[in-house]
This record gives C-alpha cells, structure tokens and sequence, in this order.
C-alpha cells in the first residue's frame, strides 16, 4: 500500500501543523465573535493530556477557558474505594491494578504504601494481564478496576469469557455522562459548552448526550485526540455557543456513531450495573459507579471477602489533605494554580491529593507540562 | 544534614534527577569536596577535570547495574566502556589514555556470560581507541548482589576543556542522533513486552563524533543524555549556565519504533535515556559547520540542530510543538530503575 | 490508560489480533469490537481491547470535516477568506 494511501499515515494527516494553523485561526475568530470571555469544558484525562503535550493552551484565544472537568478515572475514585483496595492488599489477597492506582492516597495510605508493608501488589496493563496472571499462580488475584466505560467494557469482556476461580474483581468503575449534569446544575458553573470524549462515545454513541443538551440547552461536541480533533471540535464548540445553538456534533466519525458500539454496550451492561455513588470531590453522582450485577456476584471482591475497613477508622485525615482542592479542580470552579499546595508540598513525587497521583489528573498533567505559562511570545 | 533528604536511601536517589542531586550535594559534596584547580566535585559535571602542566587531566567513574544485562543492541559490558569514555569525551577529552573495570561478581555468575561481557568490552574498547589497564575483582556470596556491578573509571588528558555551564542566548543546541533508543530497548527487553519492532539500543562509544566536532570549532557545551533523557540534560545545560532553552520538536530526531512505543506506553522519549548520543552546545555562527563535520561519523548521521538558548525563561526549555508551546517537565529523574 | 491508538490488524486467531501500530506489535483482543475483522483492517484499541473497526473512507471523511469548519466560518470575515484562500491554493497546489 503506498504511504499516501495507509490510513495510519492519513491519521498523521491530523498532526498537519498547516491544518491546525489555520484551525487556530478560526478558533480565535469565533472566540472574538464572542466578544467576551467564555468557558467550555472538556470531561476527559486523555484530552487534557493531549491538550497539554501539544502544547495547545499556547495555542488558544486568551479568552477562552478551557476548563478540565472530572475526567480523570483515578482521580474521582473516592477515598472509601481507595481503602477497600488497600484493605483487601494487607488482608493477604494480591491485586493487580493499573499503575497510576498505585499512589492514590486512602485515609491513611495508598496501595504503593501497603505493598512498601508487604503487600502484593501487581501492576498491568490490561484486565487480560490480570486474568493470565491469576491463571499462572494458585494464590487469590483480585484486579482493582478502575477506569470508565470504554476500560469497564474490557472488564467485562473477561469476566464473561471465563475467568480462573481464584479472579476477582474489586469494581471502581465509574460513568461519565451522569456527571456531566452534576457539574452543569452546579451554581457556580459557567460553563456553555461540552467536549465529550471521543472513546467513550465510541463505545456509547453520541445520543446519550441528546436528552442532557435539550434538558440544559448547552452545545456537546464529540472530540478526538489528536490536536487537529480537538482544534476543529473547539472550532465547532465555541461557535456554536457564539450561536446559542445547543445539540449534539459529532467531530470523530471516524471511531464514533450515534448508537455507538452495540455489541460492548451488550457486554458492559450484561456484567454491570449502574449505582450511585461519591467521586471524590463531587458527592453524589447518581449512576454514576458501576457495579457487578448479581449473576457475577461469585467474581465480586466485595462479595467474596470480607473487606475490613474498620481499621481506618480511627484515622483523621491528615493537616495537609484538608487543605486540598481536588474536589474543586475536578469539578473546574478552581485550577491547579489556584491552590496552596500545588508545587509545593503536593508534588507527583509527595501527591496530596489524587489530581496529582494519576496521569491523567489535572494538576499532575500541569506538573508535568509546565502549567498555563504564558508561552505565546516565546521566540527564540 | 539535608532534612529533605530522609532518613533512608530510596530509588529516586538513583535515579539521576532533582533527589540523585540532592543526596550528591548533601551528602558528598558536602562532605567531601574541596578547592581544586580545575573542575571539582562541587560542580557535579560529567567528571572532574585536574590541571597537569598545561593540559587538563580528565577522571570519571559510573558503575553499572542495568538490567537485564542483555538487551537487543547491547550489554553491560558495552555499556560500562561506551558511558566511561563519553564521560571523557563530554568533558573535551576524546582520547582515553586508560580505563579500569572492577567487577563485583555474585556467587554462582555463569563464567561463559562473563566472557560475553568482556567480549562485549573488548570491541567497545577497541573502538573508542581505549584500553582496559587495570581492575579489581570481588565475589559475594549468592543473593548479597545482583549477579554483577561493574564500575569503570576513565582517565584522558585534554587542552581544551568543554563545560556544561557556558552556553549563551543565541546558542544552538544539536543532537548527535535520535533518542530513546536505548530507554525503550531496554524496557521492552525487561517486560517482555510485546512490542515486536526493532527497538534496538544506540550504546556505543561517540568519542569520534565529538572530536569532529571539537574540530569543527564553536562547540561551548557538551552533555550526554543518559538518565533523564535529553529533558533531563538540557535542563541541567540551562540551569547550569542561566539561559532558556526553546526546542522545536519536529527537528530531534525519532525512530519510528521508539516513536511507537512511545505512543503505546504514554511515555515521552525525551526523558529516556540515551547511551550512544552527544548533546553538543555551539556558538550560532559554527551551528552548520558542526553539523556537518559530525553527520560524516557513522554513529552522526541522523544528527540534528534542535534547539536555541534564550535569554529569558532562564533553567527552562520550552517545546514548540508545531501546534503550540509547552514547558518540558523537569521530572525527578529516570522513570525506570536500572537503565543504565 | 485512555490510549485509543490505532493499528493495522495483521492476523486473526479466535478472538484475538495480532494488530501493528506504526511498526510495532501487539496482540489485541476481539471481544468487544463492533464489527468483524479480518486482516488489513484498522482498530482501534484501548487496554488491549480493540473498540471500534476504522472504515478506510471515515479517515477521509474526518479531513473533510476539518475543511468543511474552515469553509463555514463567516463569510465577511476576512480571516477565514484568507484562510480559505490557502487552502484552495495548496489543494491547487498539490494536484
């Protein structure tokens, strides 16, 4: 196949930087024809990240805010959740998890804490790595799964492919588009429009989103991750809320459908359900977890053992943990800048708080990248 | 003593970041160094510089403990030759006058993968024009060691000594070749990962390709982008001599396979580690000249001018990614333990 | 975690693929993908899963979209006149 003609060559097409010039360009039009500040949000650790290695805020029309709301799967995993992960690890049972898991504070500790204890603790990249693993040992393995839909529907691919008895699955699984009405029925919210994330969507379509932009008249553009995607669905954004037109665009045809992907949806929906619950720093979300239903009731952790949390309770959360805003961050009424601790005591090497332990938190991303400089005028 | 330090040694203190940084400066510079006409411990470049008359004798160390010892592209043992030698060489020195290697062997070591090493070695050192001289041998019992350390020292003597602190706004900075290579080989190697591609590590002796440039003339800087990565390197570059640093992205050299992997893995090849490259710092006017004078070496042919030194944003480097600009994290250090 | 990347499916056991991206290659799972696969087809693939089979004519289809936001914006604006003036240039150009 010649190189012009291999798709993944033509995918490179949406790193063309002639494209996102110009796309930037029409990005600060629209921005403009605004005529005033305005603030969108994105709901996905993945679209930060990606925002934040291209280097795209540099790129952005100063009055635009690109805020980064819950999108991060190990950031929203409430301390409770954390605690039972941690719990089960010192009662002997070996977990397997996905790396950026390891940090995560508890009440008193984290898993990489209790595995410093003694604690077996496996790290892997994939639920099917977990499930090899409890295949090629006889000692209980309990994956700690975390993630959204898209990563929920890989747990449930196995879990009806037949796991080994000695594999279970401790569900910290969460669902996304119940927090995005959390977060626009906030008062303090002044966000006018959504970036939904183009994975999930190709997972649930993009008409779930339909009732939730009639019910508050708020434009929801499906986004990729590549910069031109996330350029062009900004483009697409911002004037639609120019317009004051809500709805729902699609901008990544190319992996995403209105249905969406029926036969994951099939499998995430045979092997969970959906329940509500708290995502650190937000509250409630109603349906917002997923949960294993009962038919797999014999896989789930919860149910199998007898998680001993009673052994945090006497802990009271530490000096510094009071002091930070996580919650506030996630739900994008703060920033990382706008909070004591960032860069100073809460570091990813000393993580506080959760936005700084998983890569796709916000103030870890910030870390990393170096914030919001302001790099416009840099020229060597 | 340094309260931030803690109380007990932890694998960041290896990791060749801001912690490594702080356990050298609390606990041996400190401790230990001293006055010395030339370039002492204090300065924590990539080795120590004594004057001799007048020329300048060159002395550095490193010890090995990478793991696996065998990767696709190398081993300890070519690896303990070629980071010695370009220590040398980042220094200015790009004729070893001899190198020692003291091995640390565990109880049990198979004699037939020692000879492979040293067979490794020996074509390392032959050709970086260099010569094992002298060593020393130690065995441990089984389980007090990981199957081997290697420590090699190098000493050259030089009359033109290279810094890592003298770069100026305007300078450019060039690459000897792509990167990452080494990193990724050795983490898909570790893992097993299956990653079939051909990750193959880049270690190898680049005393050459600096010597072509020392010839070249205008070279104000040189670095080796070990642990860290190149990330880690220029920072040090732009701490170390008070200037910004700005790289375009599109210019530093890639393999498609590490570009790949890369992708797979969500981790940046700029701050993996390198072990057959030369950052080199050259006044604007030389850029070109060395640039040519290196792409005739072998080891210098992907070689490219990636960045320039700014006046501002002093001890920062900023990435212009071709769709907008980003600060480069200065991380803690090497992501992965026992790289190198 | 969130990786999506995609990668050309180079053969088919059950349901597994072993599936190459950009050169290097690893082997995905076809459980949950929305559509048979066969060999030379492109997947999308998030924590060893495949999650979607790429259509060829959707790459396509997405570039268009891209010039269609750039031909949209508004017509007075002298900007996007500019703007569309190069892209009719280097498409002209590229012929």
């Amino acid at each position: 196949m010649q190189p012009g003609n291999d798709p993944r060559v033509r995918e490179l097409k949406f790193r063309d930087p002639e494209r996102a010039r110009r796309l930037t360009a029409a990005l600060r039009q629209a921005a403009e024809d605004i005529g005033r500040p305005a603030s969108v949000m994105h709901v996905c650790g993945s679209h930060e990240q990606a925002i934040a290695r291209f280097g795209l805020r540099a790129a952005f029309p100063t009055s635009l805010n690109v805020i980064m709301g819950p999108g991060c799967p190990v950031c929203i995993t409430d301390v409770p959740e954390v605690d039972e992960g941690v719990a089960l690890a010192l009662q002997g049972v070996r977990i397997a998890t996905y790396g950026d898991m390891l940090k995560v504070p508890g009440t008193v500790k984290s898993l990489a804490s209790a595995q410093a204890e003694g604690a077996r603790i496996d790290i892997v990249y994939s639920v099917a790595q977990a499930v090899q693993l409890a295949r090629s040992v006889s000692e209980e393995v309990c994956f700690f799964a975390t993630g959204f839909e898209t990563t929920a529907v890989a747990t449930a691919a196995e879990i009806l492919a037949g796991p080994p008895e000695n594999f279970s699955v401790l569900s910290a699984h969460k669902y996304i588009p119940p927090v995005m009405e959390i977060v626009a029925e906030m008062p303090e919210n002044k966000v006018e429009g959504f970036l939904a994330a183009g994975h999930a969507a190709s997972i649930t379509g993009w008409g779930v989103f339909e009732p939730f932009a009639a019910r508050h008249g708020l434009p929801v553009v499906v986004a990729g991750f590549e910069p031109l995607d996330i350029l062009a669905a900004l483009v697409k954004l911002v004037e639609l809320v120019r317009d004051g037109s809500p709805g729902v665009v699609n901008m990544f045809p190319r992996c995403v459908t209105k249905e969406g992907n029926l036969p994951a949806q099939e499998t995430l929906w045979k092997v969970f359900r959906p329940l509500g619950g708290r995502w650190r720093g937000i509250a409630h979300v109603p349906n917002g977890n997923l949960r294993l239903r009962d038919e797999f009731a014999h896989l789930d952790a919860r149910r199998r053992f007898r998680i001993d949390l009673a052994r945090f309770w006497d802990y009271a959360p530490a000096g510094l943990a009071q002091q930070c805003i996580c919650g506030d961050i996630m739900a994008g009424i703060n920033s990382p800048t706008g909070c004591a601790l960032y860069g100073k005591q809460c570091t990813p090497e000393n993580p506080v708080g959760a936005c700084m332990v998983s890569t796709e938190g916000t103030c870890r991303i910030w870390h990393q990248y170096g914030g919001v400089p302001n790099l416009r005028e840099v020229k060597a | 003593m340094n309260p931030l330090l803690g109380e007990r040694v932890a694998l960041k203190h290896g990791a060749g970041g801001r912690a490594m940084r702080m356990l050298i400066e609390s606990i041996f510079v400190e401790g230990l160094a001293a006055e010395v006409d030339g370039v002492g411990l204090a300065a924590m470049d990539d080795g120590a510089a004594l004057r001799v008359g007048e020329q300048w004798l060159i002395l550095t160390t490193d010890s090995h403990v990478v793991h696996p010892r065998f990767f696709p592209g190398g081993d300890i043992g070519r690896l303990s030759i070629s980071g010695t030698v370009n220590d040398l060489a980042m220094m200015g020195a790009t004729e070893p006058l001899g190198l020692t290697c003291a091995v640390v062997l565990e109880e049990g070591f198979p004699f037939s993968e020692l000879e492979r090493i040293r067979d490794s070695m020996k074509a390392a050192a032959a050709e970086a024009g260099a010569r094992v001289v002298t060593g020393d041998t130690k065995v441990m019992r089984k389980g007090e060691v990981d199957g081997i350390v290697l420590n090699t020292t190098g000493v050259a003597l030089t009359g033109t000594l290279v810094r890592d602190c003298d770069l100026r706004p305007g300078d450019r900075i060039i690459v000897s070749g792509s990167i990452g290579d080494h990193g990724f080989a050795v983490l898909a190697a570790r893992h097993g990962l299956d990653l079939q591609g051909d990750l193959r590590s880049d270690v190898a002796p680049v005393n050459g390709v600096v010597r072509l440039a020392l010839r070249a003339g205008g070279v104000v800087a040189l670095k080796d982008p070990t642990r860290g990565g190149l990330a880690s390197t220029l920072h040090e570059l732009a701490a170390k001599s008070g200037v910004g640093i700005l790289l375009e992205e599109g210019a530093i050299p890639i393999h498609g396979e590490v570009r790949a992997a890369s992708e797979l893995l969500g981790i940046d090849p700029l701050h993996v580690a390198n072990e057959g490259k030369a950052v080199i710092g050259v006044r604007p006017e030389s850029a070109e000249k060395v640039l040519g004078a290196i792409r005739e070496h072998p080891l210098g042919r992907e070689s490219a001018i990636v960045g320039t030194c700014l006046d501002d944003w002093k001890g920062k480097v900023i990435l212009d990614t071709g769709f907008g600009k980003r600060l480069v994290a200065e991380i803690e250090g090497e992501p992965m333990p026992r790289i190198c | 975690m969130c990786l999506g990347v995609p990668g050309k499916v180079l053969s088919v056991a059950g349901m597994s693929a072993e599936v190459d991206f950009f050169g290097v290659r690893r082997q995905v799972r076809l459980d949950i993908v929305d559509a048979p696969v066969a060999p030379g087809d492109y997947v999308l693939n998030h924590v060893g899963f495949a999650i979607h089979r790429i259509p060829e004519e959707e790459i396509g289809e997405t570039l268009a979209l891209f010039d269609t936001i750039l031909r949209e914006a508004q017509p007075q604006d002298l900007m996007a006149a500019d703007v569309r003036g190069e892209i009719e240039a280097t498409d002209a150009a590229r012929k």
